[in-house]
């Protein structure tokens, strides 16, 4: 039994060794926070797939507005159908599938739009059109309230444009903004 | 950056509301105390569990543990802060120096390895909530047969020589990606995962533990560790008296016979055996390297980056014409085909060197299979393998010597093994 011993404590000395290079070799490198997922707004291509490849039955992902890009629009190319019937909150007339964007009147010819955010599926329609015809001021971001923080983010794995990164916890939004667009 | 430039519509002047313009709300993120909380439970969970399993020799109160571990780690942090996933966070972090590990990850990769150098595996019994929910499923157990239960412990090896590659190489996250039973924990995922979680579960109604014996990557490293423990498990409290009741207690094929009835053994071939699988194992690694090298531009092709150039060369050449969304991404965001493709042939090249490398981990842990299993080691007691020895405590109460202890009626042996 004596030789097994020395046997088993010399490799449990090796390996103790190793497990503390390992923790040197990273330690000067940890942080305390961990890091949450977003979405780079001025990277993603509006392709649909944060609607349905994220984890959760409903996407963490939800659209944003920064309102201080809109330009508050009569007729909006986020919320509007191309060709709408009638420029008015009617269900035909609205690019949403399920009408979380809400169009109210502030003073004429403006138009707030604010975003329903349990009804929003994270389906990047109204984005890609205010991106495309519009301001740009609607983009999509991840919900930290809903997002579970995977250790691989599947709709990043997803992701044609590789606009979701790894951002510290103390940063954990990526808006748009005026100051933002040079 | 092309989606801003264009800010086509002034920002409106409210001259008779005067209306003030909203900003856009942050919701809160996971809080910092809840992650050390995590890392406070995993380790009190550790001690207790090791104190079940070593000194009070209870295996209800592992059960216990169990199903507290399936209900925090699993239902209620969703399964995802774990120990089998960190290994990919600390070698990406190995690899790739600009990639920093949070202090809580740190802690759920090496705090259950260094419980393990000293007593046993423990995290497995009931800390880990894939474990634990597969123990508490194990209702009819059959033995697997040893060979099979031998090369199906294979598997894991080669797992986490595989997840460690992609993780290093950026590459990924295989053992989250085909991960079981998170999204069970999460009640949603993929039909496939759903699917594959589900039928584990069903398998292991039967077979002990099926993902821990022979998937999970991160029970090698632990059984690694646990093959050195200080402390271990002991079926019998006192000496072995060769009754033969524990041998059929435990599920995961972990206890190893006493040898002491076993006929004696030809010598002769055991020694040519060992001198052959001797002579095999440098074979083995160099096959394995060689191996490697085929297989590092497939491994390579499954990044991002090196997908993309390629299908961009295939369209620059001609073979294709439609576009796909990443290469549409790729346009929008004006990023020159030079670079990627500079990029690329940077990553096949790491590809080819970690795949070298784990071609040669393959054949060195299948010629040190080989060479333990040639290796006639004569046991005098039936005693726990210590490195799949999952500190379940099941098979304490099978022994006579136990039940005395415990003051327990004692059953009639029916064979003494010296009878």
């Amino acid at each position: 039994m004596n030789r097994r011993n020395f046997l088993s404590g010399s490799l449990r000395g090796s390996l103790m060794l190793a497990l503390g290079g390992v923790l040197g070799a990273i330690t000067g490198r940890a942080k305390a926070r961990n890091t949450v997922w977003q979405i780079d707004p001025l990277q993603c291509t509006q392709c649909g797939r944060c609607a349905t490849e994220c984890v959760l039955e409903l996407s963490a992902v939800k659209c944003v507005h920064s309102f201080d890009m809109c330009g508050y629009c009569q007729l909006c190319t986020g919320y509007f159908e191309p060709d709408p019937n009638k420029l008015n909150t009617a269900a035909e007339n609205q690019l949403c599938p399920t009408g979380a964007l809400v169009r109210s009147f502030i003073e004429d010819p403006y138009y707030e739009y604010t975003i329903n955010e349990p009804l929003c599926v994270g389906c990047a329609k109204c984005v890609k059109g205010c991106t495309m015809f519009g301001n740009g001021s609607l983009h999509l971001q991840i919900r930290h309230d809903r997002c579970v923080n995977c250790n691989e983010c599947s709709i990043a794995r997803a992701c044609p444009a590789d606009a979701i990164h790894r951002v510290p916890a103390e940063h954990p939004y990526q808006f748009k903004s005026r100051e933002r667009k040079t | 950056m092309a989606q801003v430039v264009a800010q086509r519509f002034p920002p409106p002047q409210f001259t008779e509301t005067g209306h003030i313009l909203p900003v856009p709300t942050e919701s809160a993120v996971h809080a910092l105390w809840l992650d050390y909380l995590d890392a406070t439970v995993l380790i009190a969970a550790l001690v207790l569990v090791s104190w079940l399993v070593l000194r009070r020799r209870s295996r209800s109160g592992v059960v216990a543990v169990g199903i507290f571990s399936v209900l925090y780690f699993g239902f209620w942090r969703k399964g995802c802060i774990c120990s089998i996933g960190s290994i990919q966070n600390l070698s990406q972090a190995l690899f790739d120096s600009s990639f920093g590990v949070p202090l809580t990850v740190l802690a759920f990769g090496l705090v259950p390895l260094l419980f393990a150098l000293f007593f046993g595996r423990t995290f497995c019994a009931a800390v880990c909530p894939h474990g634990a929910l597969q123990d508490l499923m194990l209702l009819k157990p059959v033995k697997v047969p040893i060979w099979l239960d031998h090369s199906l412990r294979m598997l894991a090896w080669i797992y986490l020589g595989l997840a460690v590659v992609f993780a290093a190489t950026g590459g990924g996250y295989i053992i989250c990606q085909y991960d079981p039973f998170v999204p069970i924990f999460r009640l949603s995922g993929s039909l496939t995962m759903v699917l594959f979680g589900v039928s584990l579960l069903a398998v292991g109604i039967f077979v002990g533990r099926p993902y821990c014996r022979f998937l999970c990557p991160y029970g090698v490293l632990l059984g690694l560790a646990a093959s050195a423990s200080k402390w271990r498990v002991r079926i019998t409290p006192d000496t072995c008296t060769q009754c033969r009741l524990c041998e059929e207690s435990c599920a995961f094929g972990a206890i190893n016979k006493s040898a002491v009835d076993a006929p004696a053994r030809p010598r002769v071939a055991d020694k040519r055996r060992l001198i052959l699988f001797l002579v095999l194992l440098p074979v083995l690694i160099a096959g394995g390297i060689g191996l490697g090298g085929l297989a590092g531009g497939a491994l390579a092709g499954k990044h991002r980056i090196v997908n993309l150039a390629e299908r961009i060369q295939l369209e620059e050449s001609g073979v294709v014409q439609d576009t796909t969304d990443a290469l549409a991404a790729f346009r929008a965001n004006n990023n020159s085909s030079e670079t990627l493709y500079a990029e690329a042939r940077a990553l096949q090249k790491h590809y080819t060197v970690a795949a070298r490398w784990c071609g040669a981990w393959i054949g060195l842990v299948i010629g040190l299979k080989l060479l333990s299993l040639a290796i006639v080691r004569r046991r005098t007691d039936y005693e726990a393998d210590q490195a799949h020895c999952l500190s379940c405590a099941r098979c304490y109460r099978s022994c006579p010597q136990e039940l005395q202890r415990l003051g327990l009626p004692v059953p009639e042996t029916p064979t003494p093994a010296n009878g």
